[in-house]
């Protein structure tokens, strides 16, 4: 086959795009990866935990810059640095003296103290990290089918948990006091989806990269959101609007010469602004005519 | 508008109390909180479908009760029985709203939803589309029937941070009676609302008291917006607290006694009690100032 050029026949550049197995197997862990921020990035965005998530999403330098030193097998070095930090980043002192502040600055000292590991790592291995680019900014051209395998695991395990204690999650991320007093272990249950969290980030960064990670956490929830205030229409929503950014992207980015993570975040940020523009037009026509 | 004249709700009460076994029944109850006694040799009674308030300064022990009750907080003497049982036990048949809560998370999530997360929001497990449909058949139908009472139809599809405070306060109030609760404990649900709405929350709470049959037990610190509605009163005041039916325990000698501090309780013409000078440790709320303005010619 030649060069792929994109005509007006869809089915044509659907079969072009199917056509190479790297290409099957980015869709596929692109895909797993959407569902997977899609739900996860929902609750972080909900819960305010963004700061959070960017934090883990810088774990993967250290990740993978300790994971080429010690010689670690595959991407267990992103999912270990991940969970590490999810961990520092729930410890607490004393409730009293927890403030939204304090807990911010926590973060931000996770994020300093990890970057910092990342880069000790990296000049005692040999300096060079090779992939610095794909890194930050992802790739979609060397996906193995093991990592496609490993995605999966992770996915389902994550969404599986999530799936149980999702109602009790919302209840807590909402209105902890009172989820409190009904019997619902609003701490564990933080730490339970920070650790969730990290595992979904991880997962998500080896497609995405760890900068352009939130095009799939935060946009997608965000635009979701705004559309909708019925939690569960809100959850399938967020996926969709995932699911839709990583699919045009890939295939835009199979068909130009420009990046991947260019075109996630543009679209993502594109179905945003849409929805924006749409509510708010909603709202004016309603003020206007008051039904 | 619920019906703001309680009168003909109150008189029948204490007689029936001493049949039936009380919702609330304090004996004798001291709480040391950190080595220091907050209050002591407290009683409080409360009945079915009685409507009680407790009434004093701030730091007097107001919630620290409320934590006894809801058994948050052990006894260092006495006996504490709610619903029947030791306070704790019956947890989930006590409708709870706490003070000052931060429910900005919530602010794009419909009202409807926190109304329903008070009756299934501690329920874990797979959720498989389809099973169990009758229940959630009939959770629905009691939620809308909460929305219902409160009067909440006409915005609990809208987003919670959409609504105004007297709005939130009643789909709070909706969440808390959801789970067709005995008792509904209700810490400071007028703070932050202003005049109209205070009016409009004691009426609401009074008529759930009398139509859904359970105890109420709030938590106030201006008794006022509250002294139409109430059956009976808790006042706490240096460490010591004081139960009775309104007219009997807010009077000029009894609060002036209470609080140290000149007290006076009127009669307005339509029979209504106004307490005026009432003690009030420094607040932030504009709304409450502007009130005692009123009070104070």
């Amino acid at each position: 086959m030649t060069n792929p050029t994109l005509s007006w026949n869809v089915v044509w550049d659907v079969r072009q795009l199917l056509a190479y197995p790297f290409m099957m197997q980015a869709l596929l862990a692109g895909t797993i990866a959407a569902v997977l921020s899609g739900v996860l990035g929902w609750f972080m965005v909900l819960r305010r935990q963004t700061f959070a998530g960017h934090t883990l999403a810088a774990m993967s330098f250290p990740g993978a810059a300790g994971g080429a030193l010690f010689g670690l097998p595959g991407a267990l070095g992103y999912y270990l640095a991940s969970v590490l930090a999810a961990l520092a980043m729930t410890r607490r002192g004393s409730p009293r003296a927890e403030t939204p502040g304090l807990q911010s600055a926590r973060i931000g000292l996770v994020q300093a103290v990890g970057l910092a590991a990342g880069f000790l790592f990296l000049s005692l291995s040999s300096g060079v990290l090779g992939g610095l680019d794909d890194l930050l900014f992802g790739s979609f051209l060397g996906i193995t089918p093991t990592q496609v395998i490993t995605l999966t695991v992770v996915a389902v395990a994550v969404l599986g948990v999530l799936a149980c204690i999702g109602r009790p999650l919302l209840f807590a991320s909402l209105d902890p006091e009172l989820a409190r007093s009904l019997g619902v272990p609003v701490r564990t249950l933080e730490v339970g989806f920070m650790l969730l969290l990290g595992l979904a980030v991880a997962a998500t960064t080896q497609i995405t990269g760890a900068l352009l990670v939130f095009a799939l956490l935060v946009t997608p929830p965000a635009t979701a959101q705004r559309l909708t205030s019925r939690p569960g229409w809100s959850l399938v929503l967020s996926v969709g609007c995932a699911l839709v950014v990583i699919w045009l992207s890939l295939g835009a980015a199979y068909f130009s010469i420009y990046p991947l993570g260019f075109f996630t975040t543009s679209i993502g940020f594109a179905l945003y602004v849409v929805a924006l523009a749409g509510t708010s037009l909603s709202r004016r026509r309603e003020r206007i005519q008051p039904a | 508008m619920p019906d703001l004249d309680a009168g003909a709700h109150r008189s029948h009460h204490r007689q029936d109390d001493n049949q039936a076994s009380p919702v609330v029944d304090v004996r004798a109850a001291t709480v040391r909180v950190g080595g220091r006694t907050i209050w002591s040799d407290l009683d409080l009674t409360i009945a079915q479908g009685e409507f009680t308030a407790i009434l004093g300064p701030n730091g007097a022990g107001k919630s620290t009760l409320l934590k006894v009750l809801l058994g948050m907080l052990p006894l260092a003497k006495g006996t504490v029985a709610v619903l029947g049982a030791p306070a704790g036990d019956r947890r989930d048949q006590i409708g709870y709203l706490p003070q000052h809560r931060q429910l900005e998370a919530a602010a794009r999530i419909r009202a409807r939803e926190i109304v329903r997360l008070g009756l299934d929001g501690p329920r874990w497990g797979f959720p498989v589309p389809g099973i169990n449909r009758t229940r959630h058949h009939l959770e629905s139908r009691r939620v809308d029937e909460v929305i219902d009472l409160v009067g909440a139809q006409g915005y609990a599809q809208r987003p919670f941070g959409e609504l105004s405070g007297g709005e939130q306060q009643r789909i709070l109030i909706a969440q808390a009676v959801v789970r067709k609760p005995g008792l509904l404990i209700l810490d400071e649900p007028l703070d932050g609302l202003d005049l109209p709405n205070q009016a409009a929350v004691v009426g609401l709470i009074r008529e759930v008291c009398t139509r859904q049959q359970v105890a109420a037990l709030l938590v106030a610190h201006d008794v006022n917006p509250l002294l139409p509605a109430l059956d009976e009163v808790l006042y706490i005041a240096n460490g010591r607290g004081f139960q009775g039916p309104v007219r009997s325990v807010i009077t000029t000698e009894n609060l002036s006694a209470l609080f140290g501090v000149e007290i006076e309780v009127l009669t307005a013409r339509d029979g209504r009690l106004v307490v005026v000078g009432q003690p009030e440790a420094p607040h932030h709320h504009g709304h409450r100032h502007s009130e005692r303005d009123h009070n104070h010619p």
